[in-house]
């Protein structure tokens, strides 16, 4: 049982690559479409809340689903998307909705004297957002975008479903091969649970660093 | 020169700033006073746009605004003609005092780092900070909070500070502080509009004490004047409140 250990760990960098790259995307994205809702662009502002309405409102699987065997048939060029790209962008979209809305909340949470400061020393809207309310807003934010990160490494588990073989997939070849399913599974979810525990190290460590600022 | 031109604000509809008409000379401190809710600091706050303004002109030097069509440029352009010290202090909570003060000098006039530096040393020095410069506003007492945004104010080399009842939210142990530092600020030729109930304050360092109420100026002259001999029955009547 243990020698699956070395095994499934061989495949820890792919779940960590999608998971990685996924949130950095998603972090971004959806920053840019918090600023958004916070400025309510016409036009866009209807865009982004259906965008974020339909990549809330729907299973991450069936998004994957959606990206990886649906839109080839209706796109013929998305059809050299591989499994790991198509996991990338559905990580990244269905993640993104969810942090928008966070990032939204932390950023209209920002005291309205940090706002009337930057506006009265002559900042920019962007200068504004990008020095003063974004930083603030990021302290706030930051426990649950840690979250949606950790949540984010397991949905990596539905790379899986695609094809991919990543730590999920891995176990599973293991286990239909070798029959030892109870073993296989819970070898997998252990190493799971202490990538997971060794990033809420992490994530403390960060909080209290962010929280420099704002303590005596 | 500061120029406002029949400044009106409403909210909804109330009028809280009646067509309001006031010069400002180069270097000259003016005090505005008056009861709560007369529309004293939504005046300060329509000069840079915190509040916007319905209609009127606002001339700082030789940028003219007109309320009504401000674009943005001519607001940030209002903006960075003067410098605004805030009630509540509204000290960026995610950077230092130093911080605070090189924070507009590099971000909105683009100096260099080192210089604007050097700036916020001198000007720590001078408000007796220098050993705060790390500290975050969460560390600082509320005296020197407000030091700090008085000192972010100065470090803009504005054309016009704006006081906005500077000392009305500290502890009583610490105003004392703050308005020397107002003294020594008021001593270099900087044009001043500053909002206090600080009346011995005012009767000090003003050039000119404007008594505002109902959204207008009601009277204005030397210190002498207005709390020696005001003219207007609601003038004397706040006097003698703010007097007991």
């Amino acid at each position: 049982m243990l020698g699956l250990v070395p095994i499934i760990l061989g495949y820890l960098p792919l779940t960590m690559f999608m998971a990685a790259v996924g949130m950095i995307c998603a972090l971004i994205l959806g920053a840019l479409l918090a600023v958004e809702r916070v400025a309510r662009i016409p036009v866009l502002d209807q865009a982004v809340v259906v965008f974020i309405s339909f990549f809330r409102g729907t299973p991450l699987l069936v998004q994957l689903f959606l990206f990886y065997f649906g839109l080839p048939s209706l796109m013929p060029f998305m059809s050299g998307l591989t499994g790991v790209q198509a996991t990338i962008i559905g990580l990244t979209l269905h993640f993104s909705a969810y942090m928008a809305e966070s990032i939204r909340a932390a950023i209209q949470g920002v005291d309205r004297s940090q706002w009337e400061a930057s506006e009265a020393v002559g900042m920019t809207r962007i200068q504004m957002m990008r020095r003063i309310i974004l930083p603030q807003a990021a302290r706030v934010a930051a426990p649950t975008l840690m979250n949606y990160f950790i949540d984010m490494i397991k949905s990596t588990s539905l790379a899986f479903t695609l094809g991919v073989t990543e730590m999920m997939g891995a176990t599973q070849k293991e286990a239909s091969s070798s029959f030892l399913f109870f073993e296989s599974f819970i070898v997998v979810a252990l190493v799971y649970w202490v990538l997971v525990e060794a990033l809420s190290f992490v994530q403390r460590r960060l909080e209290t660093n962010l929280n420099k600022a704002f303590t005596r | 020169m500061i120029r406002l031109d029949k400044l009106t604000k409403r909210f909804g509809t109330n009028t809280v700033l009646n067509g309001i008409d006031l010069t400002i000379q180069d270097g000259e401190r003016v005090v505005i006073i008056g009861p709560s809710g007369t529309g004293k600091s939504t005046l300060l706050r329509c000069i840079n746009f915190l509040d916007r303004p319905d209609e009127g002109v606002i001339g700082i030097g030789d940028l003219s605004v007109d309320a009504a069509r401000a674009t943005k440029a001519q607001i940030l352009g209002l903006r960075r003609r003067t410098a605004f010290v805030f009630q509540n202090y509204a000290l960026f909570a995610n950077k230092t005092a130093r911080q605070n003060i090189t924070e507009a000098l590099i971000t909105v006039q683009g100096r260099p780092r080192a210089e604007a530096e050097a700036r916020a040393d001198t000007i720590l020095q001078e408000t007796g900070l220098a050993d705060k410069a790390d500290s975050y506003p969460a560390a600082l007492s509320g005296g020197q909070q407000q030091r700090v945004g008085i000192g972010r104010a100065m470090a803009l080399d504005a054309e016009l500070m704006l006081f906005d009842e500077p000392t009305s939210a500290l502890d009583p142990e610490w105003v004392g502080e703050v308005l020397d530092l107002m003294r020594r600020v008021a001593e270099r030729q900087q044009t001043m509009l500053i909002v206090t109930h600080e009346m011995q304050f005012a009767r000090e360092i003003a050039d000119r004490v404007i008594f505002m109420d109902g959204g207008r100026i009601v009277e204005q002259g030397p210190p002498a004047q207005i709390f020696e001999n005001a003219q207007d029955p609601r003038t004397q009547a706040f006097l003698r409140r703010v007097k007991q």
